[in-house]
């Protein structure tokens, strides 16, 4: 997506388009344009967040009675925390491994973070289907609501990281990436720092905030 | 890909409609922009006309309350989301790269998907009238009216709505995200942040600002989603939620997308002036921080919507409203000091750049009444507030998108709109414009409460709303004389050249219609009019 980006904008038809437009220094245009994308989501997120906030500061208990203790942070969400954060370390191992052409460090460190990523998922699923047999559900009010859409959109970007990276370490294996030009990695490893990032911030939210 | 189109066999593979279809050049997706908005224009605008003629008399002669609740509903959304916003989108599309000196837009293909939804969602919005009901519960959409079904409301109206929504704010993020990367990155050399062109400044302060609201209204889309289908309770008291929530987070997006759904009209008008006044803008940087200022001011506004809910703070939010008219009234100098002992030329986009400048006027004084906690009490939801959005609106946003059309439209296509034509469509639209909704101003202080399909006779306000209705229906005949004109001069308009109007920007240094690659070679750029420069033979000192 983004490497093509450059062969239009340079294309050969042109004086014009020959002249540097995209080679003003700095920082390059996809990664520039997945800076922009990440503000677009920390408003996303803030939304989601301020609305938690509200329903938090409103109700007379937090967690109500009946979910009292329902959130663990062990056996699952812990240590699934660990491996997220891991696969932020990973992931930047990765853009190193191909800043200096070390493409066997890059595609190691790449399959590590796609598969973090995936086992992430994976216990964020059981997890799910643990609390679902207690009875915390997205209709059970305020709570189950707020803790299934802000778990839920996170994972969704979880999701939506991986496939990224995926068809990174698909091109990495395709050999397309180099020292010189490694654009789209840049860019979905800054993703991952940011999906890493809001999980932090849900994590210490549900799991780490005393109740009220 | 790039390369192929230079052979004869690309051109001949890449004809007429598949072309269209498939295009990543930013005029044609520009263009395509424009055309989708007008389309969704005019069913809205037959909304607007079901509602009028309800509303001529007193009594229901023509629908019943449901119907009528989805026709104001559904006016508002088109208009709003699938006509002003996406047009302006479309002329910046347009403009933009041109007048920066680029090639094309960052990123081609995504410019291309973000108009691609717009359609989508459109039809997406429409299919309500065909699965048992659109949503009715306004265009704001507040729960519990959204939550509940209003009026027995069957089918899936609401849900199409909110997926419309969601599908156009994403069409609008990744537009924003285009535009600011193409603005920071792609412009000529020589081309400096404050050598840009208003509109292009314009865009950038739009785009930031769909970049940090839109974003919330989808998160507000999602819990009002996730509520009607799912069993959530973000907005439903019974179970601790909290209806306020969806408005504070509704207009923390919708205030600063007023601002987006001016903006860049506001950047039209200053672009028209300076040409059609032979003068260049006055105060340039000014204008460049009074937009910076209401783009920023934006973001602290949005509970003066909801002032009567007795659950915000009156005095901020009052002060923060109040605060936005001073940079709004620099603009006004701007625009009033570019006319002053201008050598004005009257032809249709400066009559339109004047009308909005009058009328938005109009429209930024009734804002800065409602403003006032005591006065915005009694004026809560009547027909005053009708009054003043479509002041803002109409006189403002869709006069700008006019000027803007006449302005770009010998550009776009290569020939000019018919100008006896053109002064009497805006003769004609001044006139129905003004004939609607000056009267409203009048029923709102008279008490009459806005999306209500009947009302008393006895109420005092048959006269007036009769007028408004005849007003409606002569803005419609402005609008076939625009079609009219628009449909003949496309097969029949005078040739128009390079430069017809002898524009500043450069836009006006390529060809009519401009070539994919835009530019042959750029003049020099060494200040914010490189062609006057030019014209005038001069290296600009500024």
């Amino acid at each position: 997506m983004t490497a093509d980006s450059h062969a239009l904008v340079t294309a050969e038809h042109t004086p014009i388009a020959g002249l540097s437009h995209d080679r003003r220094g700095g920082i390059s245009n996809p990664v520039l344009g997945m800076l922009l994308f990440i503000t677009s989501e920390v408003m996303f997120f803030g939304g989601l967040f301020a609305a938690y906030f509200s329903v938090r500061a409103n109700a007379a208990t937090w967690p109500p009675e009946e979910f009292h203790g329902t959130l663990q942070i062990f056996p699952l969400v812990g240590p699934a925390t660990v491996l997220l954060i891991l696969s932020s370390f990973t992931c930047q191992f990765a853009v190193w491994g191909i800043r200096r052409d070390d493409r066997t460090a890059f595609l190691r460190s790449m399959t590590v973070t796609v598969i973090l990523g995936i086992t992430f998922l994976l216990m964020q699923g059981t997890d799910y289907t643990a609390l679902g047999s207690e009875g915390l559900t997205l209709s059970s009010g305020t709570f189950g609501t707020t803790y299934y859409t802000l778990t839920g959109f996170h994972g969704a970007h979880v999701f939506g990281g991986v496939i990224m990276l995926s068809v990174v370490l698909y091109r990495g294996m395709a050999g397309q990436f180099s020292a010189r030009h490694h654009d789209a990695v840049e860019g979905a490893s800054l993703y991952w720092h940011f999906v890493d990032v809001v999980w932090i911030l849900l994590f210490s939210l549900l799991y780490l905030l005393p109740g009220r | 890909m790039a390369t192929t189109t230079l052979t004869p066999a690309a051109t001949t593979y890449q004809t007429g409609l598949y072309a269209w279809l498939t295009t990543t050049d930013h005029k044609k997706i520009g263009i395509m922009y424009l055309i989708n908005s007008f389309v969704f224009f005019f069913i809205a605008g037959i909304m607007a006309l079901g509602v009028r003629t309800e509303l001529a008399q007193p009594g229901l002669q023509f629908f019943t309350d449901l119907q009528y609740n989805e026709l104001f509903s559904m006016h508002a959304t088109f208009m709003i989301f699938v006509f002003i916003i996406p047009i302006l989108a479309g002329f910046a599309n347009y403009v933009v790269p041109l007048q920066i000196g680029a090639p094309d837009m960052a990123f081609p293909r995504i410019n291309a998907l973000s108009f691609w939804m717009l359609p989508l969602a459109g039809i997406i919005l429409l299919l309500g009238f065909v699965t048992g009901g659109t949503a009715a519960a306004g265009w704001t959409s507040y729960p519990p009216l959204s939550e509940d079904r209003p009026l027995a409301a069957i089918g899936a109206g609401q849900d199409l709505w909110i997926v419309g929504l969601v599908l156009i704010g994403t069409s609008s993020i990744l537009g924003a995200i285009n535009f600011l990367v193409t603005i920071f990155k792609m412009r000529a050399p020589g081309m400096t942040l404050f050598r840009m062109p208003i509109l292009v400044w314009t865009v950038l302060v739009t785009s930031v600002l769909v970049l940090m609201a839109t974003p919330v209204i989808t998160s507000a889309l999602i819990m009002l989603f996730i509520d009607r289908n799912y069993g959530g309770s973000f907005f439903d008291p019974r179970v601790g939620g909290d209806p306020i929530l969806y408005q504070n987070i509704f207009w923390f997006y919708s205030h600063p997308a007023v601002y987006v759904m001016i903006l860049p009209a506001m950047g039209m008008i200053s672009e028209i002036l300076p040409v059609f006044s032979r003068k260049p803008l006055f105060g340039y940087k000014a204008f460049i921080f009074a937009t910076a200022g209401i783009g920023a001011l934006g973001f602290s506004v949005w509970a003066h919507h909801m002032f009567t809910t007795g659950a915000v703070y009156l005095p901020f939010f009052s002060l923060m409203t109040f605060l936005i008219a001073v940079p709004t009234g620099v603009k006004m100098f701007n625009w009033i000091f570019t006319l002053w002992r201008g050598k004005l030329s009257l032809n249709p986009p400066l009559l339109f750049a004047l009308g909005f400048l009058s009328m938005f006027l109009i429209g930024g004084i009734d804002g800065a009444f409602s403003a006032s906690v005591p006065v915005d009490f009694a004026l809560h939801d009547t027909y005053w507030v009708v009054a003043h959005l479509h002041y803002v609106l109409f006189g403002g946003s869709v006069f700008g998108v006019m000027a803007g059309f006449y302005f770009y439209f010998p550009k776009m296509t290569g020939r000019m709109l018919n100008e006896t034509v053109g002064k009497l469509q805006f003769v004609v639209m001044f006139i129905g414009f003004n004939l609607t909704f000056f009267p409203m101003h009048e029923l709102g202080l008279a008490g009459m409460p806005r999306r209500i399909a009947d009302y008393s006779s006895t109420a005092g306000w048959n006269d007036l709303n009769l007028l408004a209705t005849i007003g409606g229906f002569t803005i419609a005949a402005s609008m076939a004389l625009f079609l009219w004109n628009v449909f003949v001069s496309l097969r029949s308009g005078a040739i128009a050249g390079d430069d017809p109007w002898e524009g500043n920007t450069l836009e006006w240094a390529t060809t009519s219609p401009p070539p994919p690659y835009n530019f042959d070679h750029l003049p020099e750029i060494r200040s914010e009019r490189p062609l006057f420069d030019v014209r005038h033979g001069r290296t600009a000192a500024h």
